[in-house]
């Protein structure tokens, strides 16, 4: 069967995963490829876990990725990046932000934010890289832009038409928006060179 | 024609546009509701939402003996709800085509349980589409409505979970053209169903049947994928897909109609495999069909139940073998449940609810919530409008201060949904319980969908409001009384005072959803806690609002902080704290 190329966005609900893998879905499918992309809706508005997934080939069967065949785990947070881990295959890459976001029972004093989870997660996926996107999307002028900066550090790391990124965003990002989430998928594009 | 890369959910709103539908009507429900958020994009059809689906599904029929064409759309439970109009439509069949798309939800991403609604298609006798990707969720809609007039029966579009929520490319086309005018045409030997008539209208159901069977054989919906090899495999909807993935090599038919099954086409390819199998989610729906022809089949002996299948799943129930993942986490992780958002009006009653020591049937909805942690104040939750029921049941067996500590709880839209009809049972036979109902002007679990008492309708149109209030009056309770769920100590008492109240009661929170777009503009200033104040106490902790955060290793004992970008000044905690820590933001 013809490569498919495994793509696992994961974070919390309200980071914009689900804007992010909008447009990574439309560029591959501009780009010629075969896409399907999944999510889980209805809990996620709330706070709560959140992945995507992102398929494209030839021709994509499963909408969702299969369990350890992950090529690239794409973590919007350090918690929600290190508990997908299982789902990466061997010798699959990380890229993820640093950004700790605490879950209620953390929150409450009830449990502990897990320690050194950068330091976790780059012990055992050699191919592993932190970015900060916080801070690109405040360099871009606007710190809701964090997503769209993560996604310029994913852009690095697919072989697609800087073109091809633009028009997908201007397709789907607000106007009023647009220049800022351009600046800020060009920082992350930077930073992960 | 272009290429789009669109949900199941969305493919099936154009479907149906492309189709001609002039009526679409639903409750919103997940994984369906973006079915009619879709549509109503669409200028020709005339998209609304329903109090509930048994109205959504009795407004679409009327549509449909109109001449029109209608959809009609909601989640398996809702199917539940409009079960009785259901299983006699099949028998007056349809002038305009009939659709009822509905969404199942295996693994209970967002439901109470986990039914397979294709055992609807045989218990009514419905014929029941399934796509296994949003092309097909799209063709199959066009074509479901052109087989509901070919065959004079209204027809199911089942989708998953994973159906309605993927989104793949979609080739859609142009809308089609010539469908007749809606009018008015008496048939009362077909539209009136009455026992002389429906009598004579079951042998039509059972020979229509027999037809779309037979005719089902020779359609391209249902597929015979040849490949080498001895090994066969029967699958539907997004489980053709993990076959696809985890047998390759395997010849398969793809059922495109579920319901009901082609035996000669399954018969056939069943003979020339000596490894066959049934690979389905949820029920062995088609497996057992096919094991009644006779036929042996792998099926449900590896395949679970319960719970959605994955490529993963598949591949180790058929290789009986686990598999081992690359990369593990050692250490125990916290959980990241959902939670209600800071400054959902809910969070206070839930608090006032748990102080009370109240015993809560509650109810589906963001409310729901209110059983997490720490909260934790929500005792029973069935299904949609149970607390109202539950609660006159318990108040009916049960005495003294446990009678008195039952409260359902209720959201506005579920009240309206299948709660009222609980408080008319209240009132006419003798209950004291008492009902809150958290009154948040939308359908906010959903994703904030208008309802009859929100004051708009689904395209956003302003339209006469139900006045709750006055609602719970006329059906005969006595004392009806709104709160300000922002005040926790108002909150309480009201509670407390009706709870202790020997007749039906009923306190309705009023505040609306902290997300209604409309109402931007309760927003306040965020707060802020003085360290210096702060004595660690976690009084504040004890709502659960995300917006505050506790730092276990400042001071010494550790103190609360509170996280700017969630907060929006709701004021809940200022309320629990002994030592007046929290202020606004300065210059926030």
């Amino acid at each position: 069967m013809a490569k498919v190329t495994n793509i696992l966005l994961a974070g919390v609900g309200g980071q914009g995963i689900l804007l992010a893998s909008e447009v990574l879905s439309e560029v591959l499918m501009l780009a010629g490829y075969d896409v399907k992309k999944n999510e889980i809706h209805g809990m996620s508005q709330r706070g709560g876990s959140v992945s995507s997934h992102v398929r494209f080939g030839e021709k994509v069967y499963s909408p969702i990725i299969p369990e350890g065949e992950a090529d690239m785990l794409f973590g919007f947070e350090l918690l929600e990046t290190y508990r997908n881990l299982p789902f990466l295959k061997k010798g699959g890459q990380v890229i993820v932000n640093r950004l700790q976001l605490m879950p209620p029972s953390v929150a409450t004093g009830m449990e502990r934010y897990p320690e050194n989870l950068e330091q976790l997660i780059a012990d055992q996926v050699s191919d592993s890289q932190v970015v900060d996107g916080l801070e690109l999307a405040i360099e871009a002028g606007n710190a809701r832009t964090v997503n769209i900066a993560l996604l310029g550090a994913l852009a690095n790391k697919l072989d697609i038409e800087q073109n091809l990124w633009i028009q997908a965003m201007e397709k789907m990002v607000p106007a009023k928006f647009l220049s800022q989430n351009l600046k800020a998928f060009e920082l992350g594009r930077q930073a992960a060179n | 024609m272009s290429k789009e890369i669109l949900s199941g959910n969305e493919a099936i709103a154009r479907g149906a546009y492309e189709a001609g539908v002039k009526v679409a009507v639903a409750y919103p429900g997940t994984p369906s509701t973006e079915i009619l958020e879709n549509t109503a994009n669409y200028p020709s059809m005339d998209s609304s939402w329903a109090p509930n689906e048994k109205v959504a599904l009795e407004v679409g029929i009327g549509a449909c003996f109109g001449g029109a064409r209608s959809l009609v759309a909601m989640k398996h439970v809702g199917l539940n709800v409009a079960a009785d109009p259901l299983f006699t439509l099949s028998y007056t069949g349809v002038r305009g085509g009939l659709v009822l798309a509905v969404a199942d939800d295996p693994e209970l991403h967002s439901s109470q349980n986990e039914q397979d609604s294709r055992h609807y298609a045989r218990a009514a006798k419905m014929p029941m589409f399934e796509p296994s990707d949003s092309q097909e969720a799209l063709t199959y809609t066009r074509l479901a409505f052109e087989a509901s007039e070919q065959f004079d029966t209204p027809i199911f579009l089942r989708t998953t979970t994973r159906i309605a929520h993927s989104k793949s490319i979609v080739e859609t086309g142009e809308p089609v053209t010539g469908l007749p005018e809606p009018s008015l045409e008496r048939d009362p030997a077909k539209f009136v169903m009455l026992p002389g008539n429906a009598r004579k209208r079951h042998y039509v159901v059972e020979e229509q049947l027999e037809k779309m069977a037979e005719w089902s054989c020779s359609q391209s919906f249902n597929q015979i994928e040849e490949r080498d090899g001895d090994v066969g495999v029967i699958t539907a909807g997004v489980s053709y897909q993990y076959a696809r993935e985890v047998l390759p090599e395997a010849s398969v038919l793809k059922l495109g109609l579920v319901y009901p099954l082609p035996k000669t086409l399954i018969a056939d390819f069943a003979k020339r495999f000596k490894t066959l199998y049934v690979i389905e989610e949820l029920e062995p729906f088609i497996e057992d069909q096919v094991r009644a022809m006779g036929i042996t089949v792998i099926g449900k002996d590896c395949l679970p139940i319960c719970g959605e299948l994955t490529p993963g799943r598949v591949r180790s129930a058929i290789s009986g073998k686990e598999m081992v993942p690359a990369y593990t986490t050692e250490i125990t992780l916290p959980n990241r449940p959902p939670n209600m958002c800071p400054g959902c009006p809910h969070r206070g009653v839930f608090y006032a609810l748990k102080r009370l020591k109240a015993f809560v049937t509650g109810d589906i909805g963001c409310y729901t919530l209110g059983f997490m942690p720490p909260l934790s104040a929500m005792d029973t939750c069935v299904c949609m409008g149970a607390s109202v029921g539950n609660a006159t049941g318990l108040n009916k067996v049960l005495k003294g201060a446990d009678k008195q500590k039952v409260v359902g709880v209720i959201g506005d839209s579920t009240f309206q949904h299948s709660g009222i009809n609980g408080l008319m049972d209240m009132v006419y036979n003798g209950s004291t319980a008492t009902l809150v109902i958290l009154d948040n002007s939308i359908t906010a679990m959903t994703g904030r969908q208008e309802n009859p008492a929100s004051g708009f309708t689904l395209a956003g149109v302003e339209s006469p409001c139900i006045d709750l209030e006055q609602l719970c009056r006329s059906v005969g309770v006595k004392h009806v009384r709104k709160v300000n769920p922002w005040n926790l100590e108002e909150t309480r008492l009201a509670i407390k005072e009706e709870m202790e109240r020997e007749e039906p009661s009923v306190v309705i929170t009023e505040a609306p959803c902290i997300l209604i777009k409309r109402d931007v503009g309760q927003r306040k200033t965020p707060l802020e806690i003085d360290p210096d104040k702060c004595t660690g106490c976690k009084a504040c902790l004890k709502i659960g609002c995300p917006a505050i955060e506790w730092q276990p290793d400042a001071g010494e004992r550790g103190k609360a902080v509170v996280n700017e970008l969630l907060c929006v000044g709701c004021g809940i905690c200022d309320q629990l704290c002994a030592f007046d820590a929290y202020r606004e933001v300065k210059n926030g």
